[in-house]
C-alpha cells in the first residue's frame, strides 16, 4: 500500500514539473516548492545522522570510537570553528566566522593545488609525450599545442600565432560540440527514465 | 506566412510533444537495437573480469535521483558482474542523497546472488570532507568509518576485519554525477595509485576521457549509451538498453529539427536580402 502511494505521489508530481513545458503554473509551483523543501530536510537529516552524530557527539560524549582523552576533547577544536561559521547569522560577531571560512578556503587549496598537479598536470603532461607515429597522436599533440596558442595572450595573434589560434578554435569547438552532444544524450536519458517511470511503474502499460 | 519563416520559429510546444512521442512509443512497444561495445566500457568489464576472485571493490554512489535514470543501470550491472565473479563489495557515497539509491540497488541484485551483508557486501555510508576524506582513507578507513550505513561498528563486520585503507581496495568503481570523480583521481588515483573506474552522466564524461587516454582510469562507462553497453556485456538487459531506441529516435528528431531551423533561417535570410 505504500509503495501504491508513494508511486501516485511521484508520478503526480512528475507531471506537475512536465506542467511547466506548456507554460507556468500553480500545480507547477507547488512540486518545485515540495522539491527543495524535502530536499533541504532531506539533507539536515544526513547532516545530523551521518556528520554531527557519528564524528562528534558519539566520539566525544560518549567516548565511542575515541581511543583517548585527547581524541575525544580535540574535537571541541572544529566543533568552534563550526559554531564560528554559524556566527555569520549575528551581525555584530559575524567577522568570527571568516576564521573558519579562511581554514575551509586554506585546506580546500592546499588539497586542490596539490591534486590538481599530481593527478591532472603531470599525468596529462606524461600522456601528451608520445611519438608522432600515427594520426591519432599526431591530432592530440596538434590539438594540445594549438589550444595552448589560443589560450597565449603575451603575443599579439598575427602570422603563424594567428594560424596555431585559428586551429585552437577549431578543436576547442570540436570539444565544446562533443561535451553538447553528451549534455543532450544526458538530458533525454533523465526524460525517458521519467516516462518509463510513468507508462511502467505507474500505469503498468509496460511489463 | 512564408513556410521557412514558419519552420524557423516551430512553436516549442510541438517540439516538446514531438520528442514526448518519439521516446514515448519506444518504450510502450518495448523496441530493442543492437548495442555495440565501446572500448572503454569493454576495457572497464574486462579489468573487473580479470580480477582474481574475492577481490574488493569499493563502489562510490556519487550521484543522486536525478541522474538515476543514466547511472542506476550502471550500478546494476557492475553489482551483477562482481557478485557473480564473487568479489566483495564496499559501497559508499560522497552524495548523502545517492545513499537510498545505493541501497535499493544493493536490495534488488545481492539476494540473486545469496551474497550476505557484513562477509559479501558492506555499505559504509556517507561521511564528509570530500577531498580531505579520500586522502585521509588512504590512511585508515577507521578515522572517517567507525560505524556502517546501519549503525554497526565496522570492526563487528567480516568484510572490514582486513580493510584499512586504499591497500586493501582492488578496485574503485566511482558513479559520477559531479565532480567527485576528478577528486578520486587526483587525490585517491594519483596519490596511493588506487585502480578506478568511472561510471559517469553524459554532461561529466566527456570531462574524463582525457584520464582514460592518459591511462589515469581503468575504463569509462558514459551516460545511458555506456550503460546499455555493460548491461549488453553482463547479458542482463535492462533499463539502459531499453532506453537506447528512444534516445536515437530522440537524437535523429533533434537533428531534424536543428536543419529545419537553419534551413528555415538561411532561406528567410536570404530572401529578405
Amino acid at each position: 500500500m505504500t509503495h501504491l502511494i508513494g508511486t501516485w505521489i511521484a508520478a503526480g508530481l512528475t507531471l506537475a514539473i512536465f506542467s511547466f513545458l506548456y507554460k507556468d503554473n500553480p500545480m507547477y509551483n507547488v512540486a518545485e516548492q515540495l522539491y527543495v523543501g524535502v530536499s533541504a530536510a532531506f539533507a539536515i537529516l544526513y547532516t545530523w545522522a551521518f556528520d554531527v552524530w557519528p564524528m562528534l557527539i558519539e566520539p566525544m560524549v560518549m567516548g565511542r570510537g575515541a581511543a583517548s582523552t585527547l581524541d575525544r576533547w580535540i574535537l571541541i577544536v572544529p566543533t568552534i570553528f563550526g559554531l564560528m561559521m554559524l556566527s555569520r547569522w549575528i551581525p555584530k560577531i559575524s567577522w568570527l566566522s571568516r576564521w573558519s571560512i579562511s581554514l575551509t578556503v586554506g585546506i580546500a587549496a592546499g588539497l586542490g593545488i596539490t591534486g590538481q598537479i599530481q593527478g591532472v598536470l603531470l599525468p596529462q603532461i606524461r600522456a601528451t609525450l608520445v611519438p608522432l607515429n600515427n594520426f591519432n597522436n599526431i591530432l592530440m599533440v596538434v590539438g594540445v599545442i594549438s589550444t595552448l596558442i589560443y589560450f597565449y595572450f603575451s603575443a599579439v595573434h598575427k602570422g603563424i600565432v594567428k594560424i596555431g589560434a585559428r586551429a585552437g578554435v577549431v578543436f576547442i569547438m570540436v570539444a565544446f560540440g562533443a561535451s553538447f552532444g553528451y549534455t543532450v544524450m544526458a538530458r533525454i536519458s533523465l526524460l525517458i527514465g521519467r516516462l518509463n517511470f510513468l507508462v511502467t511503474d505507474w500505469l503498468h502499460l509496460v511489463k | 506566412m512564408d513556410i521557412f519563416k514558419k519552420i524557423s520559429n516551430i512553436d516549442r510546444r510541438l517540439i516538446y510533444t514531438a520528442l514526448g512521442l518519439v521516446v514515448l512509443i519506444p518504450i510502450l512497444f518495448k523496441m530493442v537495437l543492437p548495442t555495440r561495445v565501446s572500448e572503454p566500457v569493454q576495457t572497464a568489464y574486462d579489468y573487473i573480469q580479470n580480477l582474481p576472485e574475492g577481490s574488493v571493490v569499493m563502489f562510490s554512489v556519487d550521484y543522486d535521483a536525478s541522474s538515476e535514470p543514466e547511472i542506476q543501470p550502471m550500478l546494476l550491472s557492475m553489482l551483477r558482474h562482481c557478485f557473480t565473479k564473487k568479489h566483495k563489495v564496499i559501497m559508499m557515497g560522497q552524495w548523502a542523497l545517492g545513499l537510498p539509491l545505493g541501497e535499493l540497488a544493493m536490495a534488488a541484485v545481492a539476494p540473486q546472488f545469496d551474497a550476505k551483508y557484513g562477509t559479501d557486501y558492506v555499505n559504509l555510508g556517507y561521511r564528509p570532507g570530500q577531498r580531505a576524506q579520500m586522502v585521509g582513507l588512504g590512511r585508515e578507513f577507521r578515522d572517517f568509518f567507525k560505524v556502517d550505513y546501519r549503525n554497526t561498528p565496522v570492526d563487528d563486520l567480516p568484510l572490514m576485519k582486513g580493510v584499512h585503507n586504499y591497500n586493501n581496495i582492488d578496485l574503485l568503481v566511482g558513479l559520477e554525477a559531479g565532480n567527485s570523480g576528478d577528486e578520486w583521481i587526483q587525490f585517491a588515483g594519483a596519490r596511493y595509485g588506487l585502480k578506478i573506474i568511472i561510471g559517469a552522466t553524459g554532461v561529466i564524461a566527456p570531462d574524463m576521457f582525457h584520464y582514460m587516454q592518459a591511462k589515469q582510469i581503468q575504463g569509462l562507462i558514459g551516460g545511458l549509451q555506456g550503460a546499455a553497453e555493460y548491461e549488453v556485456l553482463v547479458k542482463k538487459p535492462g533499463t539502459g538498453v531499453a532506453g537506447m531506441v528512444a534516445q536515437s529516435w530522440a537524437h535523429l528528431l533533434l537533428l531534424g529539427f536543428i536543419l529545419l531551423g537553419n534551413l528555415g533561417y538561411f532561406v528567410a535570410k536570404r530572401r529578405k536580402n
